[in-house]
């Protein structure tokens, strides 16, 4: 705090806020997205099945078909349900990216949003703040989901595996999350959400190295596996991955931070009523 | 709640609101064209337009929802472009839409819009004692949101916007949709703040009852400041018996 401005006979408001204020702000805003998700018993419920349907029966029909060769990180022939849970647990964090923009669409409708965005707070750091609220709860998700696959026998290989893999989920959940809040920019009213399933979630979970290595994709189809390269998604899955087996891969690593701070940087304009769409349309 | 004196109207000279030829348009549609008044602290101020006039266009700058590119816009002499978190830091907003959490409960939510202006959990459920007690709703602090009335919804979010004791308020169509004993209450709750809390007040709504003539009207219709003064003085000028009738005079609009 810096100066005090006397307002008309009240007690005088301090200028600017202080770290603790911030604090406080950053603390509020995940703890009500963490309420809101702990109070959608469906939302949790279909975030866990989700993926344990693709592992215990998708995972488990394609383990005699697909066989998968001795590739980084790992140093052994894997089983299918251990390759493809790297993929499940970015599915998880993508679904949830996509699950915040939806309810950002929501609350702008509803007029919720408008609570958050008349906050004294700069906009940047209101959005920022939801975005790691966001991804608070996709790791939460994840975490839940590797309980259940640790019981199928799906596990890293030391228990560090769990803790060198959640800087890697903060960064991939920060990633997805800072994309949601992008698309709910450009996205008008709720009913337009359907085309995100169409155009976003499901073109960018199968053109990636979440279901099969690059190679064989490669072998398929090279141009599939150059569109697989460039999509974020396999960079997220590829992190997870090596992080998950306590390895890094830097490249996967600069793509999904370059990635996250394009993102919000794009959501941030998107959302400032100088420059953003909102403004465009009138909204 | 120990009520804050009232404060000398103008002590220091700076409005409480003060909208300087502000315009803004949709495209081509022009929306707001060369918008100016002054809100003064301790005052009820109406802003007065039927549907489409661009009261919540205002509303919406006022608020920093949308950007202003014409004119200016100042709370307690801070810029809302310029300097938008003093600005907002001293404004209470209940909007139009309802903006609660139906989800949470009363207290979850007051305590979310507390954090939002950096008030942490204790001295929010301190001041939600408080605010919630101001509107008669102590007893409902931990019900859920979606088991209130729509008068008691709104009543909560005229408590949330007090939480953080801003010296003005503003208030967009706040009694829309709820029935005539709601409507009674909360008018009379809003003006007992100006009266015993001086807080200026900017409410906005297309219901003529709702205006005393002791208030300070801005008829806006068409994006256009028609008129501008105290109630009774609009009438006055107006040459009509009524504000309903110098409203229809004013915007040559016939009303039923």
């Amino acid at each position: 705090m810096t100066a005090t401005t006397p307002e008309l006979g009240r007690p005088a408001i301090a200028r600017g806020f202080t770290s603790a204020q911030y604090w406080i702000c950053l603390q509020g805003i995940v703890w009500r997205e963490s309420l809101r998700f702990l109070h959608q018993r469906e939302r949790f419920i279909s975030a866990l099945v989700r993926p344990l349907v693709w592992l215990f029966i998708f995972a488990a029909g394609f383990r005699s078909v697909l066989g998968v060769s001795i590739i980084p990180p790992y140093q052994t022939y894997i089983l299918y349900p251990v390759y493809i849970t790297p993929g499940l647990m970015a599915m998880i964090q993508l679904f949830n990216g996509m699950q915040s923009s939806l309810s950002m669409v929501y609350d702008r409708e509803l007029g919720n949003m408008r609570t958050l965005l008349v906050s004294p707070f700069p906009r940047w750091y209101l959005l920022t703040s939801k975005l790691l609220a966001g991804t608070v709860v996709s790791i939460l998700q994840v975490y839940a989901y590797l309980i259940v696959a640790y019981f199928w026998g799906i596990e890293p290989p030391s228990l560090w595996g769990y803790a060198t893999v959640f800087p890697a989920l903060v960064l991939s959940g920060l990633m997805f999350g800072a994309l949601g809040m992008l698309l709910s920019s450009l996205i008008k009213q709720l009913e337009n959400f359907a085309g995100v399933m169409n155009f976003v979630i499901f073109p960018m979970f199968f053109a990636s190295s979440a279901l099969y290595p690059l190679w064989r994709v490669q072998q398929g189809s090279p141009w599939l596996a150059t569109v697989c390269w460039f999509n974020p998604f396999t960079h997220a899955v590829e992190l997870i991955r090596f992080a998950f087996w306590q390895q890094i891969t830097p490249l996967s690593l600069a793509v999904c931070l370059g990635c996250t701070l394009l993102f919000l940087a794009a959501a941030i304009i998107a959302y400032d009523p100088a420059r953003g769409m909102l403004i465009r349309r009138g909204e | 709640m120990g009520q804050t004196p009232k404060p000398a109207t103008g002590a220091t000279g700076v409005p409480a609101l003060e909208v300087n030829h502000v315009s803004h348009s949709y495209g081509k549609r022009k929306a707001l064209d060369d918008v100016s008044f002054v809100v003064e602290t301790g005052s009820f101020s109406v802003l007065l337009g039927l549907n489409g006039a661009g009261k919540s266009t205002l509303f919406s700058l006022i608020t920093r929802l949308y950007a202003t590119r014409h004119g200016t816009i100042r709370i307690f002499g801070h810029d809302v472009t310029r300097d938008s978190g003093e600005a907002l830091r001293r404004l209470g907003v209940v909007f139009q839409a309802r903006t609660l959490d139906p989800d949470l409960s009363v207290l979850q939510n007051i305590t979310y819009h507390a954090a939002l202006h950096g008030i942490g959990p204790h001295e929010a459920k301190r001041r939600s004692e408080d605010v919630l007690a101001q509107v008669s709703l102590a007893d409902r602090m931990a019900d859920r949101v979606r088991n209130l009335s729509g008068g008691q919804m709104r009543r909560v979010e005229i408590a949330r916007a007090l939480l953080h004791r801003p010296p003005i308020l503003l208030l967009d169509e706040p009694t829309v949709g709820l029935d005539v004993k709601a409507r009674a209450d909360i008018v009379a709750h809003v003006r007992g703040l100006v009266e015993n809390q001086g807080i200026g007040v900017l409410w906005t709504t297309h219901l003529i009852d709702e205006i005393a003539m002791t208030d300070d009207v801005i008829i806006l219709h068409k994006g256009v400041v028609l008129a501008n003064g105290p109630a009774a003085e609009i009438i006055a000028t107006s040459g009509a018996a009524d504000m309903r009738l110098a409203f229809a005079k004013l915007t040559g609009t016939e009303l039923d």
